[in-house]
């Protein structure tokens, strides 16, 4: 796609896969809006990584569970850059512990954040997405949400409930020439693995028949398919980049 | 409001591939087959048609309800 005048706005969009994605949006968008919990640091170097990929980068903090959060975001982006064609929810929390130990609070939590929040981001961009006559949604998912995963129970939880959002979304903008689709990363190397146990770590990596862990840029490039002409036809669907780990 | 009526009317005709004389304000979507997803999209043409924002959720079933709409937004 031409990205002359289009933007794109990624959650969770200053590190690790969202990031990632970000930089490769700019093949995609000649702008790129960025919303970001709370690491100024991460939100103003990923801004000067995709301007020098010669794209125009805007980051704003926004809680994305935070419903009028989100609205006023969203208007903050769209008055800079204009309508949105091109949305990734890739923003996300874990609060992980057996279901035994997990409090309602954590439970609730991470599905606010990674559930409610991929709502909020669509429905506040869903005007402009309806009316472009081509958009994409890619809902970041995880293979948690497809097999389960234990001591995530909230987490498999609200990625198994992107699934079937990202599904809606697909059969009620298909007429409008807008995808949404989900990409599903396994154990990809970024903070969130790099804070687990290395026994664990270790074990985990057996069941991957590849036997390493993902790249960011490995999840990016399946985003950035999905964001082609190319995929056009290509709706509703879960795309897996986990090294075999679940099939 | 008799012009917003029209435009309407001729709208929904064209996508029913209907008379617009048949379409009255007292219209249900439902009568016309248009299911939440179908007014949405109609909804969306007509913002740009009249350059206003209507709100969605103001409308409920019947046509005269959407022009009542588009009339307090313009």
């Amino acid at each position: 796609m031409n990205p002359q005048g289009k933007t794109a706005l990624i959650t969770g969009g200053t590190r690790g896969i969202g990031r990632a994605i970000a930089l490769e949006m700019t093949a995609h968008a000649e702008n790129i809006a960025l919303l970001y919990a709370g690491r100024k640091d991460a939100a103003e170097e990923t801004v000067k990584l995709i301007e020098a990929k010669g794209a125009k980068a805007l980051a704003v903090q926004c809680d994305v569970s935070d419903e009028q959060a989100v609205k006023t975001a969203v208007a903050q982006v769209k008055q800079a850059m204009g309508p949105i064609s091109i949305l990734i929810n890739n923003a996300g929390i874990t609060k992980d512990g057996l279901t035994l130990k997990m409090s309602g609070e954590d439970f609730k939590r991470v599905l606010a954040v990674n559930l409610a929040g991929a709502f909020h981001t669509i429905q506040a961009c869903y005007r402009d997405l309806m009316k472009s006559g081509w958009g994409r949604v890619v809902n970041i998912g995880s293979v948690s949400g497809l097999m389960g995963n234990p001591g995530q129970a909230n987490y498999a939880a609200a990625k198994a409930g992107l699934v079937g959002l990202t599904k809606t979304i697909a059969r009620e903008l298909a007429g409008r020439g807008v995808t949404a689709n989900l990409v599903a990363p396994g154990f990809i190397d970024t903070d969130m693995t790099r804070d687990m146990p290395v026994g664990t770590l270790e074990a985990a990596l057996h069941a991957v028949p590849m036997g390493r862990l993902g790249r960011a840029e490995e999840v990016a490039a399946a985003v950035s398919y999905l964001c082609s002409r190319g995929a056009d036809y290509v709706t509703g669907c879960v795309l897996q980049v986990d090294g075999g780990m679940y099939m | 409001m008799e012009s917003i009526m029209n435009k309407v009317a001729q709208a929904l005709a064209e996508r029913r591939g209907t008379d617009p004389s048949q379409i009255k304000a007292e219209t249900k979507f439902s009568d016309l087959a248009l299911d939440s997803l179908d007014v949405a999209e109609l909804i969306m043409d007509l913002e740009d048609a009249f350059n206003v924002t209507i709100d969605i959720t103001k409308v409920d079933g019947t046509v005269g309800d959407l022009v009542r709409v588009i009339q307090e937004a313009a």
